[in-house]
C-alpha cells in the first residue's frame, strides 16, 4: 500500500474512490461525537428525549447555553482554566527554552542522564505522587490555590516542552550564533539575541501544545483544588452530571463550550501541531 | 588514567566540567528544569515509598509496619479488580489503536487533495480533554437520551442500559480511548513511514517483490523503532488511566489509578493501602518502560 503511494496514482479510478470513501468515513468517525453532542446542546428538551432520536435539530435553541453561561461556577471555571494553563505555559516555555538550548547546542557531560530524567517524567504515573504532594502543599498552604495546579502541571508538561524545543533548536543554522560569538557575545547573549527570535515559530507551536496539555489536565486539579473559586473546567464539568441531573442539554452545552477553543486552535494550527508532535517523538 | 585514584579523578571531572565556561553555562541553563523535576516528582516518589511501609494517615505520620500495607493491598478486592481492568483495558485498547493507526498511516502516506481536512479531523479527538470526551460519550451512552444506547438496543446488541453494566462500561471505555488516541498513533507511525525513502520500494519492486512482501520485508522492519516508541507511549499512558474511568463510569468501575485516588483522597481508612498501590503502579510502570526500552535498544543496536 505504501509502495503504491510512493509511485503515485496507480490503479486509477476505483482505487481513488475507495480511498476517499475510507477517508470520509475516518473523518466522520473522528468528528461525529462532537457534532452529535453539539446537536444535543441546541435542541429543545422534548426533542432531546424523543425516541427514536431525531437526526437534525427541529427547532434549534440556545437555551442550554443560556443556562450554563448564566452559571457563575461555569464562568469562574473558564477563567480558572485560562489562568492555570496560561501561567503554566509561560513558565514551561521560559525554563524549557533555556534547558532545551543547552541540550541542543552545548556540550556537557551527564547530558544523557539529564535527557533520561526529563523523559522519565512523561512515563510517570501521576497518582504515584499525589499523597506526598498533597501533604507538602498542605504544609505550604498551597491547597486550593492556582499554584498547586500550576506547579504540578509545569513539571509534567516540561518534558513535552523541552523535547519539542530541542528538535526545533537543532534545526536552526549554527553559523549565526557562531558569528555572534565571534563578535564577542557570550553564550547567553547569543541565545537571547539570536536564537530566541529565530525560534519564535517553534516556541509558538510548543506554547500551543503546552497550553492544550495544561488545559486538559484533570488528576492534579481534582486532587488539590476543592474550592470552586480555583477549580478548572475539567473538574467542574463532570460534576455537572450531579448538578444538572436531567438537564442533559446543559451538560452537552458545557462540554461543547470548553472544546471549542481547542477545536479552533487545531483548525488554525494543524500543520504546526503535527510537526511539533512528531518532531518530539520521532527524533527522540 | 587507569592508575589514577577514583576520588581524584572525580574531582578532576568536576573541575573540567565547571572550569569550562561553555559547560558551566550549560549546567546553569538546565538547573531550573532539573531542580523542579527532582523536587516535585522524584522526591515525592521516595516519600511515597516511605509512607507505604508505615501506618501513616493523612494527618499523622505513623510508625514502620514492614510490608503489611502491600499484603493488605493484594488482599483488597477493589485493588485486584482495578488491576485486572487496567491490564485488560491497556492490552485491548493499545492493540486496536496500533492496528487501526497503522492502517490509517499507510493509507494517508501520500499526497492527496484534502490532506489538511484529514489532518485537522485527526487532531480533534486528540485535543479534547479526556474527561470531557468521557462526558460527551456518556451522554451518548445514556439510557434516556443516548443515541448509541438507543441504536444498540434497537438492533438487539444489548439487553440492559450500557451505563449500568460493568463489562459494557469497560468496553465503552476502551471504545472511547480507541476513538481518542488512534489519531495520535497514526500520526507517529506516519512520521516514521515518511522517513523510509521511496527508492527502497522501487528497488524491491524491480526485484519482483509483491505488496505483502514489501510490507513485511521492508515497511515493518524499517518502522520497528517508530512502532516501539508509539506503542511504549500509548501503553504507559493507558496503564495510568484515571480520567476516563473516573468520569465515564461514575466512579463504579475501578482502574489502578482510580483505586489509588479513592484510597488516598476519598477514604480515610485505606490511606496506607493506597500508598502501597501508588508505589506498585510506579514500579510496574517503570519495569514496563524498561522492558520496552531494552527491546528498542537491541533493535537499534542490531540495525546500526
Amino acid at each position: 500500500m505504501a509502495a503504491a503511494s510512493a509511485s503515485g496514482s496507480r490503479g486509477g479510478g476505483l482505487n481513488m474512490v475507495l480511498f476517499y470513501v475510507f477517508l470520509i468515513l475516518f473523518v466522520l468517525v473522528s468528528v461525529a461525537p462532537l457534532l452529535w453532542v453539539f446537536k444535543m446542546s441546541i435542541v429543545v428538551k422534548t426533542e432531546l428525549f424523543a425516541s427514536p432520536p431525531t437526526f437534525l435539530p427541529q427547532n434549534p435553541t440556545a437555551a442550554s447555553y443560556g443556562t450554563i453561561f448564566g452559571d457563575e461556577r461555569f464562568q469562574k471555571a473558564l477563567v480558572n482554566s485560562t489562568i492555570i494553563s496560561g501561567v503554566t505555559t509561560v513558565i514551561c516555555l521560559f525554563f524549557g527554552s533555556i534547558a532545551a538550548y543547552a541540550i541542543a547546542r552545548l556540550r556537557f557531560r551527564f547530558k544523557s542522564i539529564v535527557m533520561t530524567l526529563i523523559l522519565a517524567i512523561s512515563f510517570f504515573p501521576g497518582v504515584a505522587i499525589i499523597a506526598p504532594l498533597f501533604l507538602q502543599y498542605r504544609t505550604l498552604g498551597l491547597i486550593d490555590t492556582y499554584w498547586a495546579a500550576i506547579i504540578t502541571d509545569t513539571v509534567f508538561a516540561l518534558p513535552l516542552t523541552v523535547w519539542i524545543l530541542v528538535a526545533f533548536f537543532k534545526e536552526l543554522p549554527r553559523d549565526l550564533e557562531e558569528a555572534a560569538q565571534v563578535d564577542g557575545a557570550t553564550t547567553l547573549q547569543a541565545f537571547r539575541k539570536v536564537i530566541v527570535p529565530l525560534a519564535a515559530p517553534g516556541e509558538f507551536t510548543t506554547a500551543i501544545l503546552t497550553f492544550i496539555f495544561a488545559w486538559n489536565e484533570f488528576l492534579f486539579a481534582n486532587t488539590f483544588l476543592f474550592d470552586a473559586n480555583t477549580q478548572p473546567v475539567t473538574v467542574v464539568i463532570p460534576n455537572f452530571a450531579t448538578v444538572y441531573t436531567v438537564d442533559y442539554g446543559a451538560q452537552a452545552a458545557a462540554a461543547v463550550t470548553v472544546t471549542i477553543p481547542l477545536v479552533i486552535l487545531v483548525l488554525i494550527f494543524q500543520r504546526r501541531i503535527v510537526s511539533g508532535l512528531t518532531a518530539g517523538a520521532v527524533k527522540g | 588514567m587507569t592508575t589514577a585514584q577514583p576520588e581524584k579523578k572525580r574531582r578532576g571531572v568536576l573541575r573540567e566540567e565547571f572550569g569550562n565556561p561553555e559547560r558551566r553555562t550549560a549546567y546553569y541553563m538546565i538547573l531550573p528544569t532539573v531542580f523542579i523535576i527532582l523536587v516535585v516528582a522524584f522526591y515525592p516518589i521516595l516519600y511515597s515509598l516511605v509512607l507505604s511501609v508505615t501506618d501513616s494517615n493523612i494527618n499523622v505520620f505513623g510508625s514502620f509496619v514492614g510490608l503489611e500495607n502491600y499484603v493488605n493491598m493484594f488482599q483488597n478486592v477493589e485493588f485486584r479488580e482495578g488491576l485486572v481492568n487496567t491490564v485488560v483495558y491497556t492490552v485491548i485498547s493499545v492493540f486496536f489503536e496500533f492496528i487501526i493507526g497503522l492502517a490509517i498511516a499507510l493509507a494517508i502516506n501520500r499526497a492527496f487533495r484534502g490532506r489538511g481536512v484529514v489532518r485537522a479531523a485527526v487532531l480533534v479527538p486528540w485535543a479534547f480533554p479526556t474527561v470531557i470526551s468521557a462526558v460527551m460519550w456518556r451522554l451518548m451512552f445514556q439510557d434516556q437520551v443516548g443515541v448509541i444506547n438507543y441504536v444498540a438496543n434497537a438492533i438487539g446488541l444489548i439487553s440492559e442500559p450500557i451505563l449500568s453494566d460493568r463489562t459494557l462500561l469497560l468496553i465503552a471505555a476502551i471504545l472511547v480511548d480507541v476513538w481518542k488516541t488512534t489519531p495520535f498513533m497514526a500520526l507517529l507511525l506516519l512520521a516514521g513511514l515518511q522517513t523510509i525513502p521511496g527508492d527502497v520500494y522501487e528497488a524491491a519492486r524491480v526485484d519482483g517483490a509483491n505488496v505483502m512482501q514489501r510490507f513485511f520485508r521492508i515497511t515493518l522492519p524499517l518502522l520497528k523503532s517508530a512502532i516501539l516508541v508509539a506503542v511504549l507511549f500509548r501503553t504507559l499512558d493507558a496503564y495510568r488511566v484515571y480520567d476516563l474511568f473516573w468520569a465515564m463510569s461514575n466512579r463504579e468501575v475501578e482502574s489502578l489509578s482510580t483505586f489509588v485516588y479513592k484510597s488516598l483522597r476519598v477514604s480515610q481508612l485505606l490511606f496506607p493501602t493506597g500508598n502501597a498501590a501508588a508505589v506498585f503502579i510506579f514500579v510496574t510502570a517503570f519495569l514496563l518502560a524498561l522492558s520496552f526500552i531494552k527491546v528498542l535498544g537491541m533493535q537499534t543496536s542490531t540495525e546500526d
